[in-house]
């Protein structure tokens, strides 16, 4: 049957047998619950926010017109109601809700400071960010053309970049030297690997805020990288889904802030049609099951292409009109992100002192909703094997699902992903405790057969003597 | 812009999302002239669009009575977080369970269908992509019976790289698909050495508004197992056959033929026809092949139905009593519009193809045509949208081979609406007539001139329409002069 299907279904391109999703699959057959499983798995490798439900709940008690589908329009509801039904369910323009897309814009504006004001017509709907990275693959690369990406990165890019649109990925490769930053060396070194591979380079693919490692890029990190796609005359693609999330300082400087304030860079400049940005309400709002994603570009061609290829994955109308009330009020949507970025902070610190405490460090980190774990004192050797064995003994003894560092396409073994805003305050303190508890014992384990070690090796030489 | 256009791929500047079809052109010329009774009463009315808007009465009220259906409302906020994370591909079990559920009821509860088979795609444009990513490589084909759906020149192809290939049906047999229509097809493809992965058929069939007959079925299933090719099943407008003959399903057929190899069968489904959803983008893949199963909901991560939809459809499929008093109503409502149109029709001596199902049917305007070319189909089709003030769709636009057809949508309005363009119509077939008439006329007299002035006679002979034009027969018979009589076509009773 194998041969009955396209080369697409027949391999493992869609990238799921990655160690990434392997730890997800042993957590759903083990998950963790307070009171029904409290010895299963902690899931931790879901980069999910679930801090701030309650106050999209109370916001939906508040405003029951947006129930039924009604609409502010005064006049006899059920009539008026009855037609916003229809129009919705008939509404698959794939140019969206226009009261939707404004809000978006409006939203995507401000999380950068009103520095940045986007336009709603350049702005394409998705479903969800993984529709809108692909799509922008298809309309900016061939077959067997390349991205360059900065390591560690998602792993689920794997799937969206390469499998059905046949474009590679050509890693660049940071490192923990220099906290993992991006720079103009690790950049052209990878153009030369592209090169020497016969690929051809086409852009870019960059996370701002980064995942996995939760940190905002640099002024710098952003002006190595903008010289170096005007230079290569190449695109940009921003996935800045994570933008809404950051917590701490420095703030958040996106691509078309960093483009803007370039000093080299004039207005006119032909960069401006090569920058593309991704984005989704999928983190910062925790949706991802609304599947709201979105392009923005101020690129027409791009925009064009990219809203007629929508049309495989458009986002439901009804999704878009219960969005477009829900962020079509300013100040909630204020609060929200504030109060939100709170939540996450305090998140965030409670990981790190328990981890501090376990004698585990991370790095330092200001965005996103996980810590990157510093667990290289614990592998048995310096590789990807004493990693994938490590991963393995915490999701069977620790009971706790992390994403190791290799899933990331991390050049170096020892680091994980560990997410703590998908589970309650408890949850995370269970975890933490589970994390110091076996770091103790590993460590323990360690001084141990050290201590064999050195004792077989005293006898054995005694022996000799 | 030159310069801009190198930095996209090709696939981005290429025509391959098919929008420059002659079937956009007129939903292009609906936009900027909409008809609306009281602000645009002289506006196009758009009758290009297969969409179905006659049963929404019912859907709200079930909306109304069911606010726990929704999570915006104090009766199902309670669900809301849940709702909002579950990303999961598999989608809902409960979403899964109703879709299930709700085909079989649709096929008359005659077949059952698997959960576990139940795969989400955005909209059947999704599914039919999908489905072309996992059973073909760029190059490959999959032979399509003619005519079919515009869409899928897009939705199969653009992304994918996968060509379309016609097996061409006729008007003389009433556009069956046929065995010789079918090993032609097949062999031109092979003699152009291009693979052929599968054959992609809609039942009902769009623009056609007929179903596949057991026998026609019986031998695709035959055809495609012989081959060793797969089949892809369009059921998009199931719940839309409103009378006789009943509709029989793929999924029927597999039942009843053990022999047929069950991996090449896949089904795409939809809740955009039969339950008017489009805006929700309820795409749906079952296949009979776990691989393909497997595949398409990874792909799915694409396109999946948001979960607050999801809970939405759910509800409200598995209200039995709902459902089985919509589904019934909103035949019997068809059948109405269907009836009042083609009856109508009949008046001014235009047929259309006999039809049971779909929101459309298949309009024959082949005798109006100057000459039967693509050109004066377009002609004609220009003539409609700009002075009659309709759009309707070529059916060059959906790859025809014969020119003069026309599909027309009426299930996407209202009863007034659906008065005036009948009357829209009417009014221009009976003005063509007579234009056709008097043209005749003309030529019959010049050439009567030019005998006449052989001849010593009265010349001011008086010589109706009526008693010379050969064609023309009793205003209640509907034929049109280049078919046979004997044409199963509709007629009008006398």
């Amino acid at each position: 049957m194998q041969q009955m299907l396209s080369r697409k279904a027949s391999f493992n391109s869609h990238g799921e047998d990655s160690s990434y999703f392997l730890g997800w699959k042993e957590y759903e057959k083990n998950p963790y619950h307070e009171h029904h499983n409290p010895s299963g798995i902690i899931q931790m490798g879901l980069a999910e926010n679930q801090l701030s439900f309650d106050l999209l709940e109370s916001w939906l008690a508040k405003n029951a017109n947006v129930a039924h589908f009604k609409e502010d329009r005064g006049g006899s509801s059920s009539s008026l109601s009855s037609s916003l039904f229809r129009e919705l369910a008939l509404f698959q323009d794939y140019r969206g809700l226009p009261a939707f897309k404004k809000e978006l814009a409006a939203l995507m504006g401000e999380i950068r400071g009103n520095k940045v004001r986007y336009d709603p017509n350049k702005l394409v709907l998705t479903a969800g960010a993984t529709a809108a990275n692909e799509t922008l693959m298809f309309c900016l690369a061939e077959p067997g053309e390349a991205f360059l990406i900065p390591t560690p990165y998602y792993p689920g890019f794997d799937r969206d970049v390469k499998w059905r649109t046949e474009v590679q990925l050509v890693p660049v490769h940071c490192s923990s030297s220099n906290q993992f930053r991006l720079t103009s060396l690790a950049l052209e070194e990878a153009h030369k690997r592209a090169l020497k591979q016969k690929l051809k380079v086409k852009g870019v693919l960059i996370t701002n805020p980064t995942n996995p490692l939760g940190t905002t890029m640099s002024k710098d990190e952003l002006n190595h990288l903008l010289d170096f796609a005007i230079s290569k005359k190449i695109h940009i693609v921003s996935d800045e889904i994570y933008s809404g999330t950051v917590f701490d300082s420095p703030g958040f400087i996106g691509i078309t802030q960093a483009l803007l304030n370039h000093k080299k860079v004039r207005v006119g400049n032909d960069i401006w049609n090569r920058i593309h940005i991704v984005y989704s309400l999928s983190k910062d709002l925790g949706l991802p099951g609304f599947r709201v994603g979105m392009i923005y570009s101020e690129n027409e061609a791009i925009i064009s292409a990219a809203t007629k290829m929508s049309s495989f994955g458009l986002v439901s109308s009804q999704t878009q009109f219960l969005l477009s009330n829900i962020l079509g009020e300013k100040n909630f949507r204020k609060l929200y992100m504030k109060e939100n970025q709170k939540r996450l902070k305090e998140r965030h610190d409670m990981m790190v002192s328990g981890l501090k405490s376990a004698g585990i460090s991370c790095l330092k980190s200001n965005a996103g909703l996980f810590c990157w774990v510093d667990m290289r004192h614990l592998l048995c050797s310096n590789t990807f094997e004493a990693e994938k064995e490590l991963w393995e003994k915490i999701i069977s003894e620790a009971k706790l699902n992390l994403s190791p560092g290799s899933s990331c396409h991390c050049s170096e073994p020892g680091w994980f992903r560990v997410c703590f805003a998908n589970m309650s305050t408890e949850t995370l303190s269970v975890a933490m405790q589970r994390i110091k508890a076996f770091a103790d014992a590993t460590c323990k384990a360690d001084q141990i057969s050290y201590q064999q070690a050195l004792y077989s090796s005293q006898k054995s030489s005694l022996n000799k003597w | 812009m030159a310069f801009v256009n190198n930095l996209l791929s090709k696939m981005a500047i290429s025509d391959g999302h098919g929008e420059n079809s002659p079937y956009f052109d007129g939903w292009k010329a609906y936009d900027s002239d909409p008809f609306h009774s009281v602000e645009n009463p002289q506006g196009v009315i758009q009758m290009g669009l297969a969409e179905n808007q006659l049963c929404f009465d019912l859907i709200q009220e079930w909306i109304l009575k069911n606010p726990k259906a929704s999570i915006c409302t104090s009766e199902g906020v309670d669900e809301f977080k849940d709702t909002a994370i579950f990303q999961d591909y598999h989608g809902l079990p409960e979403f899964r369970d109703a879709i299930a559920k709700f085909m079989a009821k649709v096929r008359g509860n005659t077949v059952t269908f698997d959960p576990d088979r139940v795969v989400m795609s955005g909209g059947a444009t999704g599914a039919h992509e999908t489905m072309a990513f996992c059973l073909a490589d760029p190059g490959d084909a999959f032979l399509v019976p003619t005519p079919y759906y515009p869409g899928f020149d897009r939705d199969l192809r653009w992304r994918t790289g996968v060509k379309l290939l016609p097996v061409v049906c006729e008007s003389c047999n009433d556009f069956k698909i046929t065995r010789e229509a079918l090993e032609e097809a097949y062999q031109k493809a092979v003699e152009s050495n291009i693979n052929v992965k599968g054959l992609l058929i809609t039942n009902p069939s769009n623009p056609l508004g007929t179903i596949l007959d057991r026998d026609t079925l019986q031998s695709l299933v035959d055809f495609i197992n012989e081959k060793n090719i797969h089949l892809i099943c369009d059921e998009i407008y199931a719940a839309t056959v409103f009378t006789k003959p009943m509709y029989v399903s793929i999924a029927e057929i597999l039942e009843e033929d053990k022999k047929c190899n069950r991996d090449l069968i896949h089904l795409v489904y939809s809740l955009s026809k039969d339950m008017g959803f489009p805006g929700f983008r309820i795409g749906i893949i079952y296949s009979y092949n776990d691989s393909v199963v497997n595949t398409a909901r990874k792909m799915s991560s694409f396109g999946l139905v948001s979960t607050q939809t999801q809970r939405l459809i759910a509800n409200m499929l598995s209200d039995d009593t709902f459902i089985d008093q919509y589904v019934s109503e909103s035949r019997k409502r068809l059948a109405a519009r269907h009836g009042v149109f083609t009856r109508g029709l009949m008046q001014v001596r235009v047929g259309n193809l006999q039809g049971n199902a779909g929101l459309f049917f298949w309009m024959d305007l082949r005798r109006l045509l100057k000459d039967s070319t693509v050109e004066a189909e377009m002609e004609l089709w220009r003539v409609i949208i700009n002075e009659v003030k309709l759009n309707v769709s070529p059916g060059s636009s959906f790859h025809c081979s014969e020119p003069g057809w026309f599909r027309v949508c009426y299930a996407n309005m209202d009863n007034e609406t659906m008065r005036i363009a009948l009357r829209r119509i009417k009014k221009f077939v009976l003005q063509a007539d007579e234009r056709q008439v008097t043209a005749k006329k003309q030529t019959w007299h010049k050439d009567l001139k030019l005998s006449l002035s052989f001849r010593r006679c009265d010349d001011t002979i008086l010589m109706t329409p009526r008693m010379v034009t050969p064609h023309m027969m009793s205003p209640h018979v509907v034929v049109s002069p280049h078919s046979p009589l004997a044409s199963p076509l509709v007629r009008a009773r006398n």
